[in-house]
C-alpha cells in the first residue's frame, strides 16, 4: 500500500466546528482524500479501480451509489470499475481487503480505496438511530436510545462485575488519556485542539444513566465525526507503475477477516470472540506471532473495546487486560504503542473511513511519515496490526503489515 | 383535591407574550408527563392557550413546537422508557416526534375567555396592570363552573389586593417565573395570609416537577427580585445623572452601564438591562410599587424622558433586544442614547475617553462568565474585591459604591421583612438574574 491520506476529522472538538455552521460536505471529503492519494501515484490514469467505504450515506446524507463519485475525484476515472462495500464500522477495512483480494485475483495493479463518512449532518441523538443500523434491526426497540453506546456499557458493565470497578474504571481512564495524547500530536485529529489538563479526571467521571447510559461517560465514547482517508493498494507492478519506491510502501502480510450472526448476542460480553478470531487468522495467514507486533490500530470506539481487543490479540490474559493498560504498555512509550494518532477516540471516527485511516497511520509509521506522532519501529518488531470492527463484535478484519523490501 | 386531576384542566392567560409562552411550554410538558403516566389511562388533559392576539397565537404553537422537540431530545433516554409499551415507536425521531405530538395535543389555542370556565387551575401573565388582572380574575371566578386556583405571574402587585378586589377568597397565589421561565430556574411564590394552604402546596409541587428553585417572598409589591432590581437600576440612574454634571449625558451612561457590568462582574450592565426587562415596564413596576413604600420614593423621571420619546427597550417578537438606553446591534450595545439630540451616539466615539477616565478595573478581573462557572469563585471574589479597594481609579470607587448600594438593599428587603432570609435574597440574584454572588455578601 502506498500514498495515504486522511483529510481531517470534522466535529465536536475541532476549532473550526460549528453545528450550525456551513462545513464540507461528502463529496469535499471525497474529492480531498481521493486526489490526494492520486497526486501522490501520479495521476488517475494509474487508476485500474476503487473502492469506495462508506456506511451509511444514504441516510446521513440522502446519498447512495457512491461509486458514481470515482469519476467525480478525477474525470480519468470515468468508465473505470467502482463499487461501494459496507459492513457498518468495519467498511474501511472491507474496503482495504475488496482491493487487496483484486490485486491478488489479477484483475487489477491499482486500486484506489477510499473510506468516507459525513454524521454530523444530523444531531447525535438522531445520529444514534442511524448508526443502529450496525445491529438487528430487531433489536433497536429494546435497545437503549444511544444504542451502541448502550451495548457497550453492558460490556463493561459485565467486565467491571467480573474484575473489579475500580481497576477497569481507572484502566478506561487511561485508555483516553493516552488517546487524547496521541490525537494531540496529529494535526488532523479531532481532538488535536485538546488542552485539558487532568485526562484522567475526565476518564475517571461517573457515568450518568439518566442523561446517557449506565457505565460510560462521554469520554469513553470515539467521536460524532466527518472525514474521509485514502490508500491506493497496489501490486509490485502496480509500485513501478506509480514509480514509487519500495521504502515508501508497506506491504500486506496477511489478513484475517471473521463473522458472526448480527441476530445473536454475544455468548460472553467480557470477550471480543469474532475480534480475537480475526487477529488470530491474520497472524497465521502471516505467519508471525503477537510478540513481533510493533504497533496497533484497534478499533476502540469504546474505551473498554479497546481494553478487550488487548485481550483478544492475546497481550494480556482474559480480565488482565486492565492491567496491561494501567502498566502504560499502550501508551506511545509502552512496549506496544496503540492508536498512535489517537485512534477512533482521539483521531475520530468517520465510521466507513475508519479502516482506511487505520492504514493510513500504519503506513506512516513503518515508512517513517507521522512526524510528531512518529514512534520508534524495532527491528525485532516491525509488524504493524489493525483490527477494525463492525457491529458489536459482528463483522472484523484484522491486517498485518511491514515495511516493503 | 389531587395534583393531576387540578391539572387536568388548565389555562394560561396571555399565554403568547414573553412570559406566558414560557409558562405554557412548562406546564403542557408537565401535564404530558402525567397523561403519560401508566396510572393516568384514560384521564383527559386540556391546556387553554388564552391570548387576544390570534396572529401571536400561532407563532405561539410553532414555538412550543420547536422547544418541545428540544426538550425530547434531551430527555430520550427516559421517553424510551415512556413509550416502551408502544411497538410502533421504535426510533428516537418516532418516539420524540410522538412525545412532542402528544405535548401539542393537549394545547388548546384560543381567543375566547369563556374556553377557560372549566379549568381548575389559571396561570396568569397577561400585561402587569392591576386593574386588567383584577378585572379578569373577577371575571373568570363568577362565570367559571369549578372553583378554580389562580396563579399570577406578577412580579410587583399585592397578592392579598388581587385577591381582595376579584373576591377570590385565598384561591390565589404569585408564582413568579424569571424571563425566560423555560431557561431561568427561579420562581418566587408568594401566599398571603388568605391563600388556600392546598393551592401552596400545589404550586410546591408543580415548580418542583417543572425542576425550579423555589423562594417563597412576602406578600410586599415588587417582592424579593424586583424589589432589589428595582432600587439598584434607581441607584444606577442617579450615579449616571450626577457623572453627567462632569461627562456628556451618553458618556455617563455608558461608564456606569460598564462598571455595573464588568467591574460588577454581572451577565450585563445596569442599562442593559433595563433594556432587556423594558424601560416602559420598569417604570410601570415602580409605579405600582411606589405607593406602598414609605420614606422612600421609587420614581424616575429620566425613565418617563425616554418613553415619552418613544424609547422603550423590550424585545422584539423574534427575542431580539430592540433599542432603549442602548442601541443594539446582533445583541451587543454599539450606541448610547442622547436625551438631548434624541440620537444614538456610537460607543466607539465615547468609549475610549470613557475607559480612561474609569482607570482600568483591578488585575484580577476575570469576564462574568468564567466566574460563574468556577468552583472556588468565593475565594476568588474576595480577592478581587479586596484589589478592588486597593486601585484608586474613579471605576472602582463607583464600583465599590455599588455593591455596598446593592447590599444595603438586599439587608433592607430582609429587614422590611419582604424576604425571609439573607440566603433567600441572595437566591433570588443569583438564579433569577444570574448574578455570580448573592447581594448580602462580606467581599467589601
Amino acid at each position: 500500500m502506498i500514498a495515504g491520506y486522511n483529510t481531517i476529522s470534522m466535529g465536536t472538538g475541532r476549532k473550526e466546528f460549528h453545528p450550525k455552521k456551513p462545513r464540507p460536505d461528502l463529496e469535499d471529503y471525497i474529492r480531498e482524500a481521493g486526489q490526494a492519494v492520486l497526486s501522490q501515484i501520479g495521476g488517475a490514469d494509474k487508476v485500474d479501480e476503487s473502492v469506495f467505504g462508506n456506511f451509511i450515506a444514504s441516510r446521513f446524507n440522502n446519498q447512495g451509489n457512491l461509486p458514481g463519485f470515482a469519476p467525480f475525484i478525477d474525470e480519468r476515472l470515468r468508465y473505470k470499475p467502482s463499487v461501494r462495500v459496507e459492513g457498518a464500522c468495519a467498511t474501511g477495512s472491507l474496503a482495504l481487503v475488496t482491493g487487496i483480494r483484486s490485486i491478488l485475483a489479477g484483475t487489477s495493479e491499482v486500486t484506489l480505496v477510499l473510506g468516507v463518512e459525513v454524521q454530523n449532518s444530523v444531531k447525535a441523538v438522531y445520529g444514534a438511530d442511524i448508526l443502529a443500523a450496525a445491529g438487528w434491526a430487531k433489536e433497536r426497540k429494546s435497545g437503549h436510545a444511544y444504542f451502541f453506546p448502550g451495548k457497550f456499557s453492558d460490556r463493561s458493565k459485565a467486565y467491571a462485575e467480573k474484575f473489579g470497578t475500580e481497576k477497569t474504571r481507572s484502566a478506561m481512564a487511561r485508555w483516553y488519556a493516552n488517546a487524547i495524547e496521541n490525537a494531540r500530536l496529529c494535526p488532523t485529529a479531532q481532538e488535536y485542539h485538546n488542552t485539558t489538563q487532568d485526562l484522567i479526571a475526565c476518564g475517571i467521571d461517573k457515568p450518568n444513566p439518566k442523561g446517557f447510559v449506565d457505565s460510560l461517560n462521554y469520554y469513553d465514547c470515539s467521536k460524532v465525526s466527518d472525514g474521509a482517508s485514502a490508500i491506493a493498494v497496489v501490486s509490485e507492478e502496480g509500485l513501478k507503475k506509480c514509480g514509487i519506491d519500495k521504502k515508501d510502501a508497506i506491504e500486506v502480510i496477511g489478513f484475517g477477516q471473521a463473522q458472526d450472526d448480527i441476530t445473536r448476542p454475544p455468548a460472553d460480553p467480557t470477550k471480543l470472540s469474532t475480534t480475537q478470531v480475526a487477529v488470530q487468522n491474520a497472524l497465521k495467514a502471516s505467519g508471525i506471532t503477537k510478540e513481533q507486533v510493533g504497533t496497533v490500530e484497534c478499533h476502540d470506539c469504546f474505551t473498554i473495546a479497546g481494553i478487550m481487543a488487548v485481550e483478544a490479540i492475546g497481550l494480556a490474559q482474559h480480565g488482565k487486560g486492565i492491567d496491561f493498560v494501567s502498566q502504560g504498555h499502550t501508551s506511545r512509550n509502552g512496549s506496544v504503542p496503540f492508536n498512535t494518532t489517537g485512534g477512533l477516540i482521539g483521531w475520530g471516527h468517520p465510521t466507513g473511513a475508519t479502516g482506511v485511516h487505520q492504514a493510513v497511520t500504519i503506513w506512516e509509521q513503518l515508512t517513517g511519515k507521522a512526524i510528531d506522532a512518529q514512534i520508534d519501529i524495532k527491528d525485532d518488531k516491525p509488524y504493524g496490526l489493525t483490527i477494525n470492527m463492525g457491529g458489536d463484535d459482528i463483522s472484523v478484519v484484522s491486517v498485518v503489515y511491514k515495511k516493503a523490501n | 383535591m389531587e395534583y393531576t386531576e387540578k391539572l387536568q384542566n388548565v389555562s394560561v392567560l396571555g399565554a403568547a407574550g414573553k412570559m406566558g409562552s414560557g409558562i405554557l411550554l412548562l406546564t403542557a410538558v408537565e401535564m404530558a408527563d402525567l397523561s403519560l403516566k401508566p396510572e393516568n389511562k384514560g384521564k383527559h388533559f386540556v391546556l387553554h392557550a388564552m391570548d387576544v392576539s390570534g396572529e401571536a397565537l400561532q407563532g405561539l404553537m410553532k414555538y412550543i413546537k420547536t422547544q418541545v422537540q428540544k426538550m425530547a431530545e434531551k430527555k430520550i433516554v427516559a421517553l424510551r422508557n415512556l413509550y416502551a409499551h408502544r411497538a410502533d415507536l421504535v426510533t428516537n425521531e418516532q418516539v420524540i416526534n410522538q412525545y412532542t405530538e402528544d405535548v401539542l395535543l393537549i394545547i388548546r389555542p384560543t381567543q375566547i375567555l369563556e374556553s377557560t370556565y372549566d379549568s381548575q387551575v389559571i396561570f396568569e401573565a397577561v400585561k402587569e396592570d392591576p386593574d386588567l388582572k383584577v378585572l379578569i380574575f373577577k371575571h373568570i371566578n363568577e362565570n367559571s363552573r369549578t372553583t378554580p386556583w389562580f396563579c399570577t405571574n406578577t412580579s410587583s402587585i399585592p397578592i392579598n389586593l388581587i385577591d381582595e378586589k376579584a373576591g377570590l377568597n385565598g384561591r390565589v397565589l404569585g408564582v413568579h417565573f424569571y424571563n425566560p421561565p423555560a431557561v431561568q430556574k427561579l420562581v418566587e411564590i408568594i401566599k398571603t395570609e388568605n391563600t388556600q394552604p392546598e393551592l401552596t402546596d400545589f404550586a410546591h409541587t408543580f415548580a418542583k416537577n417543572l425542576r425550579k428553585v423555589i423562594v417563597p417572598s412576602a406578600d410586599f409589591a415588587g417582592f424579593i427580585g424586583n424589589g432589589h432590581f428595582m432600587r439598584d437600576a434607581l441607584h444606577g440612574i442617579r450615579e449616571a445623572e450626577s457623572l453627567a454634571q462632569k461627562y456628556s449625558f451618553t458618556e455617563a451612561v455608558y461608564m456606569i452601564n460598564k462598571v455595573s457590568h464588568d467591574y460588577l462582574i454581572r451577565p450585563m450592565g445596569i442599562f442593559q438591562l433595563i433594556d432587556y426587562v423594558g424601560i416602559d415596564v420598569c417604570s410601570y413596576i415602580m409605579s405600582v410599587m411606589n405607593p406602598y413604600l414609605e420614606q422612600e420614593e421609587l420614581h424616575s423621571s429620566l425613565l418617563e424622558a425616554l418613553l415619552a420619546d418613544g424609547v422603550r427597550g423590550g424585545q422584539n417578537p423574534d427575542g431580539s433586544q430592540k433599542d432603549g438606553f442602548l442601541k443594539y446591534e446582533k445583541g451587543k450595545p454599539v450606541g448610547v442614547y442622547n436625551t438631548r439630540t434624541k440620537t444614538y451616539q456610537d460607543i466607539s466615539e465615547i468609549k475610549d475617553r470613557c475607559d480612561t477616565e474609569l482607570g482600568s478595573p483591578p488585575l484580577s478581573v476575570k469576564p462574568w462568565k468564567a466566574v460563574v462557572s468556577d468552583s472556588n469563585k468565593d475565594q476568588f471574589l474576595k480577592a478581587y474585591f479586596k484589589e478592588m479597594k486597593t486601585v484608586n481609579t474613579l471605576g472602582s470607587e463607583l464600583a465599590l459604591k455599588y455593591v455596598r448600594q446593592s447590599r444595603e438593599t438586599g439587608l433592607k428587603l430582609v429587614s422590611d421583612k419582604v424576604a425571609f432570609s439573607r440566603e433567600d435574597v441572595n437566591t433570588v440574584l443569583r438564579t433569577g438574574f444570574f448574578h455570580a454572588y448573592g447581594p448580602i455578601n462580606e467581599y467589601i
